[in-house]
């Protein structure tokens, strides 16, 4: 069977060597469809009969090599039959371009994802770009799978497995130089030589890839299985197996199977045509196309950014400081005096240290943040963020003394959780140009910003907000100003549910085990703790005056007590070096009821958020809450869930819970606002 | 402008300047490497200025001893500083006058309307000098590389010594004269010699030095100073070589460093080892409008001058005098003055070399002496021997710190002027615009004025 050639573009050079480049139409990025790689079958059969010299795999696009698998295609598979032929068809190429008798290259720039990987891993060497654009991976456990066109088998054919293995159940993308440091790449060279160096490879080919030694031993077989059962202990601390199946899988055929390459292979494919039909995978594929929806939402280009200026060197305003920086942005900090940057810097310096690996690139970002005690930063900033103590009259003074010397046209910003912005807008020449972008704490793990808007804000000025938060590499959600925005105001029915069940005498560990179970990443008395239990309850306070609600008084004696949570050592939880003490043999009660009341909590305050309006539609909701709060992603965010476990249902159940523990349970009005 | 006319073809103006803390060397490489003192010099600096780092049209340093890594300091600095790509930038070295050598070349740039708008300034991070391997060390190291056999290598290896081993301490090199075999402090030991200054008026301008330095840091005389912070986020925010609680008689228990046992001057009369660094906006009159900058003070001319090596500490008396004559003035028309304490035996020469008559004649070609720089308007902060000597900065710092103090004061003119190791001298004129022309006195009360005795030179 022979189809049109429409997105690889082939040419012979002098010396004989084929140079394939994929250049995807109408797309920015190369992903392989399956259009694709039937064109690339097509191909090797041309090649075969043809027989060049030598062949060279590479792309046409500036974003990279290959971005992988196409995962839209993912979702039309209705079962495993179908998947089998769609893994299958990948395979079968792959397994063609590794047999062909002439040697094949991989020449890789920018990003190298799944499919694309594993393309590279089917041909005898791979060259990557010396830049920092260059990301090489196997990210597919992030969709809830494993790769499957022959990556298993070919990356712990030659690589240590404990590299390899790694790689695939973290999903972490490599730099050119680790991968090659990991056996994974075999050259790295810069832009002005990589061709030359793909052909010389092709051209006099040297001895191919083996397994180390230490690969070796690692992969036999009584080995394999303690090895495989090490790594299963440690990825269940972060993924447990009812939520998450693919890393187990993986692990599993790698160990059952490693050696046999034909039945390996074979496994690969069976084992993602399991996974792929389970709701994870389609509700990762949801999550990952949020998070696209999220980007999607503004252009980098509303916003010229060059230097930003922060007023505050709390543990939010440093932090955002030295986010901006590590962006590569300039930033200044202020504060009143230089003695109050001192934790600022010392936390802006470990945050470089981890993040950046050479000196100069900790150095450049070290020489873009700014000290800047008498705030001359304000003048020339393209955004200014207020991240002062919560105090209206502060804030309104600071704002007082900016507006009139910041740049026309630059961002005037609060980072604010509790005051109105219509407040703090009073008394600005131009209010229509405040607005709120509100990070979450820890400012480099949490990857949403909310972009809050009043009625004044000036598009204008929503859409720079956007796109500042796109220029850092956040993804912003536009929420409307009404307290506690979207995310605070949806966690702190959950987290006061928590309390109030710890107030009815319900252990800590308990509630911590059923929200964990639900798969939340962490439970709601071990985050309030974490968060700070005096800022909890100011939260808390704040929201009950807002929307008439009560706070359980078990909080505020704890922070009278300086019982803060994780700072002060001692919380719900006793703190031992940093990590709670929980009591193994704590009573667990009646889990699912516990369950229930902490999730209805967030799931009834998430459809009165869509009644008010508060973000424009429902993926955005559960977007926000994905990544603003870090809800069990598998469940594709609190209205996606409640949808597939049928509204009625929930409704009918949560009406039952009212009338036993409250009218908080009640359905609000909202629920009938939502629709598939 | 004043009316005053320099050597500079075209008006030079200093518009603002700013420098780290200046941070005493405690005996092993300091917090901050050399770019970094000078990055965190210049970047609050160039945040107020009504321009971008990327206006200046070139960038110009004095350091004598940047690291291995850092040669020709200020492109890496100006580079760091995002003044991108194009902008050029280079190093100047003349000792302990760098640092005004770089505003000079400056001023000699903007007056030849090559440039209109330069950063200038100087660095150094004495803690960080290196220790090298000795020249011994290094041939055998290159006999070892060099043999390919084994007999060869043995061979090497049996000519091998531990006392290769010994490093040569860079610093102490460079402050050594390599012409005359004298180390600074025997030169100031010369001097003081010559000029009678006895262990008491040294220890005394010390103290005063201390004290002056301890006061305006208790005040507000010291806003060029920014606060700069090391990897752990600790917070540097004064010269630390500071000491508030010195006395003359525990400045009088030191021994001397230099001529040991029978010496003078010791390590408390002497120039602190420091690290720091100092950076100013030099501009034209072109730059001055079309940014609208406010000016500080105007370089009205700069003198070099040199003499013997082994009497290197009298260099300003050299430098000051011609600068006074070509510009027609007495020291009475100085307002106020900044001479570098490389040591107090050392500036307290070079106020008896001025008035003093046969000197005068003798060694400056003048008819008669030059005058009395009267202590209570000289380095009425503190100078090196409180705050401070990085080589490279110092030239930088003690006309940034004039420009300030004529400006508190309304004062008019100023000379900052430094000795140089290897034998010279510099003196630089900046003048102000003031509102009133009377000459003032100075803003606040110093402590407890000098009175040296009178001296008369020795042959």
């Amino acid at each position: 069977m022979s189809v049109e050639i429409i997105d690889w573009f082939p040419e012979t050079d002098k010396q004989g060597v084929l140079w394939l480049t994929l250049d995807k139409q109408d797309s920015a990025t190369n992903v392989l469809s399956t259009s694709i790689l039937e064109q690339l079958n097509t191909l090797v059969d041309q090649i075969t009969a043809d027989r060049p010299s030598a062949v060279i795999f590479q792309s046409g696009k500036a974003s990279g090599f290959i971005a992988g698998a196409d995962v839209k295609e993912f979702l039309q598979v209705t079962n495993k039959q179908e998947a089998l032929i769609m893994i299958k068809r990948g395979q079968n190429v792959f397994s063609r371009i590794e047999s062909l008798t002439c040697p094949t290259v991989a020449l890789i720039e920018g990003f190298c994802m799944g499919g694309g990987t594993e393309l590279a891993l089917a041909c005898d060497y791979r060259v990557a770009l010396d830049d920092s654009s260059t990301k090489i991976g196997l990210p597919e456990i992030k969709l809830g799978i494993h790769p499957a066109f022959g990556g298993v088998v070919r990356s712990t054919a030659i690589i240590n497995p404990l590299k390899s293995l790694e790689m695939m159940l973290t999903g972490r993308a490599l730099s050119a130089r680790q991968a090659k440091s990991i056996g994974l790449i075999d050259l790295v060279q810069p832009k002005r030589q990589i061709k030359r160096a793909a052909q010389q490879l092709a051209l006099f080919p040297p001895k191919k890839r083996r397994m180390p030694l230490s690969g070796k031993i690692l992969s036999l077989p009584g080995i394999r299985n303690l090895l495989a059962g090490y790594m299963k202990k440690q990825v269940a601390k972060k993924a447990p197996r009812q939520h998450y199946p693919a890393p187990y899988a993986l692990l599993d055929i790698w160990c059952n199977y490693y050696g046999r390459k034909k039945r390996l292979m074979e496994e690969e494919a069976n084992s993602v045509a399991r996974l792929i039909q389970g709701n994870t995978v389609r509700n990762l594929i949801r999550v990952f196309f949020l998070q696209t929806q999220l980007k999607g939402l503004g252009s980098k280009k509303m916003l010229s950014l060059n230097q930003v200026h922060v007023i505050g060197a709390g543990i939010m305003g440093g932090d955002i400081a030295a986010w901006c920086a590590l962006r590569g942005y300039r930033v200044t900090l202020q504060d009143r005096e230089p003695k109050y940057l001192e934790n600022a810097m010392k936390r802006a310096n470990q945050l470089f240290r981890k993040k950046l690996r050479t000196t100069h690139e900790r150095n450049a970002a070290l020489d873009r943040l700014i000290p800047d005690c008498n705030g001359y930063g304000v003048e020339k900033a393209d955004v200014v963020i207020e991240a002062i103590f919560e105090d209206k009259a502060a804030k309104q003074a600071v704002y007082k003394d900016i507006e009139p010397r910041m740049k026309p046209g630059a961002v005037l910003a609060t980072n604010t959780s509790s005051i109105p912005l219509e407040t703090l807008a009073k008394g600005l020449k131009n209010p229509e140009r405040l607005i709120g972008i509100h990070f979450f704490n820890p400012v480099a793990m949490m990857p949403l910003v909310e972009i809050v808007k009043t009625r004044k804000s000036s598009e204008q000025t929503i859409e720079q907000a956007v796109a500042f938060a796109l220029h850092i590499g956040k993804l912003p959600l536009p929420v409307k100003s009404a307290p506690g925005f979207l995310v605070n105001r949806i966690l702190m029915p959950y987290l006061v549910e928590a309390v109030t069940l710890y107030e009815e005498g319900v252990s800590p560990e308990a509630i911590d085990k059923a929200a964990l179970d639900f798969g939340m990443p962490m439970g709601p008395v071990e985050l309030a703790d974490t968060v700070g239990l005096d800022i909890c309850h100011s939260v808390a306070e704040n929201l009950a005056s807002a929307y008439g609600t009560s706070v359980p008084s078990v909080l505020g004696q704890f922070v009278e007590a300086d019982k803060l949570g994780r700072k002060t050592g001692r919380g719900f939880y006793q703190y031992k070096k940093g990590k709670p003490i929980k009591n193994k043999d704590a009573d667990l009660g009646d889990q699912k009821s516990i369950q229930n009341r902490l999730i209805y909590r967030l799931l009834n305050e998430s459809a009165a958020c869509i009644d008010e309006k508060i973000v424009d539609d429902r993926n955005l909701l559960d977007a926000g809450i994905i990544f603003g709060t870090g809800f069990a992603p598998f469940r594709g965010g609190p209205l996606h869930y409640s949808l597939e476990e049928g509204l009625e249902a929930i409704t009918e159940s949560m009406q039952q819970y009212g009338s036993k523990y409250g009218e908080r349970f009640n359905p609000v009005t909202g629920w009938k606002l939502i629709k598939q | 402008m004043a009316a005053t006319k320099g050597i500079y073809a075209r008006p030079v103006y200093l518009i603002d300047g700013s420098r780290t803390p200046f941070l005493k060397a405690r005996g092993k490489p300091g917090p901050f490497k050399h770019a970094e003192l000078g990055i965190y010099a210049a970047r609050p600096l160039i945040q107020r200025m009504p321009f971008s780092a990327k206006d200046f049209d070139e960038v110009i340093m004095g350091s004598t001893m940047p690291g291995p890594d850092e040669a020709n300091i200020a492109r890496v600095v100006a580079l760091r500083l995002g003044c991108g790509d194009d902008i050029p930038a280079y190093t100047v070295h003349r000792n302990c006058a760098s640092g005004m050598q770089a505003l000079d070349s400056a001023a000699m740039s903007i007056a030849s309307g090559r440039s209109e708008l330069i950063l200038a300034g100087g660095i150094e991070a004495m803690s960080q000098a290196p220790l090298l391997l000795h020249p011994k060390m290094v041939s055998w190291l290159a006999s070892w590389w060099g043999a390919k056999s084994f007999v060869g290598k043995l061979k090497a290896l049996s000519a091998f010594r531990p006392g290769l081993l010994a490093p040569v301490i860079a610093l102490l090199k460079g402050l050594t004269d390599p012409v005359v075999g004298m180390n600074m402090g025997q030169t100031a030991e010369q001097i003081a010699y010559r000029f009678d200054i006895s262990r008491e008026m040294m220890d005394q301008f010390a103290l005063d030095s201390h004290l002056r330095l301890h006061a305006a840091q208790q005040s507000d005389d010291l806003r060029e100073v920014e606060a700069i912070y090391d990897t752990d986020g600790k917070v540097y925010d004064h010269d630390d070589g500071v000491r508030a609680d010195s006395t003359l008689e525990k400045l009088a228990k030191l021994r001397p460093a230099f001529d040991k046992p029978y010496g003078l001057v010791t390590p408390g009369n002497s120039a602190q080892i420091t690290d720091g660094a100092a950076a100013l906006v030099v501009a034209s009159e072109g730059a001055v409008k079309k940014y609208k900058l406010p000016v500080m003070a105007r370089i009205v001319s700069t003198e070099w001058a040199a003499l013997s090596p082994s009497e290197m500490g009298l260099g300003p008396a050299h430098a000051i005098a011609p600068l006074l004559k070509s510009q027609g003035l007495k020291p009475e028309s100085i307002d106020f003055w900044e001479i570098n304490e490389a040591f107090a035996a050392q500036v307290l020469a070079v106020i008896a070399a001025l008035k003093n008559k046969d000197y005068c004649k003798d060694y400056l070609g003048l008819r008669s002496a030059v005058g009395e720089i009267p202590l209570d308007r000289l380095n009425i902060h503190g100078g090196g021997v409180s705050l401070g000597h990085p080589v490279g900065a110092s030239g930088a710092r003690i006309v940034l710190h004039l420009a300030r103090v004529l400006e508190a004061n309304n004062a008019k003119r100023g000379i900052a002027s430094l000795c140089i190791g290897g034998g010279q001298g510099g003196a630089m004129l900046i003048e102000r615009e003031t509102s009133t022309t009377s000459i003032a006195s100075p803003k606040k009360a110093t402590p407890k004025k000098r009175s040296p005795k009178k001296v008369s030179p020795k042959k």
